[in-house]
């Protein structure tokens, strides 16, 4: 493989239960690639992780995943409200999400926390009022 | 064990069976979803009382064997297609979580 596989997505912001269909996506794509389950189980909770956190707290944005010969990157881009405060927000428990999604079982301050850990390089760029990017790569 | 055995088991009951000779290999139990997303592991029975169509994408996405529902908590219909187009295996149960987990650790032993 000498150049990368480009996979886009657009994550819809108003549907809550349509979240995850692309790291559902992704998983398949991965698997036709012949990628082993264990990165593929990487890449798509840390995938579904960054696609539910857009949906909950930024209205939507854009998933695009690239294969490389060394790595899978996952580049999570979304115009939201920015994170104040990183380190804050990376802390296992730390949430803002409304009540009405914690009753769906999300918003327990995993997301962030299971995306970093199910990666192995994980960059946040955030702008208070401008929007959110994250980039993480995991090694095949 | 496979999933379609255990859902032939007392006490238990097929939502879904698409895959239903799966091996179950171990027991999760959690509502949180971002929590069992972070320690379920692929082959667990999958235990919660959760029925929202989100637990179809977590069941999905960890690889567990089965969603087992837990107290009489049932799927809307809606949640019940989706789980049949998307091949995710569900059981129900009246018993609670960990009634359940004492059988399947019966039964996974006993093999």
């Amino acid at each position: 493989m000498s150049e990368a596989l480009n996979f886009h997505f657009d994550v819809d912001g108003d549907d809550f239960t349509s979240a995850g269909q692309a790291s559902v996506q992704i998983k398949k794509n991965l698997r036709q690639l012949g990628i082993s389950p264990d990165t593929i189980r990487r890449v798509s909770i840390a995938m579904y992780e960054g696609e539910i956190n857009m949906v909950i707290h930024a209205g939507g944005g854009e998933a695009d995943v690239s294969v490389t010969e060394d790595y899978v990157e996952i580049l999570l881009t979304d115009h939201g409200p920015g994170i104040a405060n990183i380190e804050q927000a990376m802390q296992e428990g730390f949430s803002t999400a409304p009540d009405a999604i914690r009753s769906l079982g999300f918003g327990a301050g995993m997301g962030l926390p299971n995306m970093k850990r199910y990666s192995d390089y994980m960059n946040i760029d955030s702008e208070v009022g401008k929007g959110t990017t994250i980039t993480m790569r995991v090694n095949l | 064990m496979t999933v379609t055995e255990l859902s032939h088991a007392e006490g238990f009951e097929a939502v879904n069976l698409s895959e239903g000779d799966r091996e179950i290999t171990g027991v999760y139990i959690g509502d949180l979803l971002s929590w069992v997303m972070g320690k379920a592991t692929s082959g667990d029975s999958w235990i919660t009382i959760m029925s929202n169509i989100n637990i179809l994408a977590v069941a999905s996405l960890t690889d567990c064997a089965c969603v087992i529902l837990a107290e009489g908590v049932t799927l809307e219909d809606d949640v019940k297609t989706a789980a049949q187009s998307k091949g995710i295996n569900v059981i129900s149960s009246q018993l609670s979580a960990y009634e359940i987990a004492l059988r399947l650790n019966t039964m996974i032993n006993n093999e």
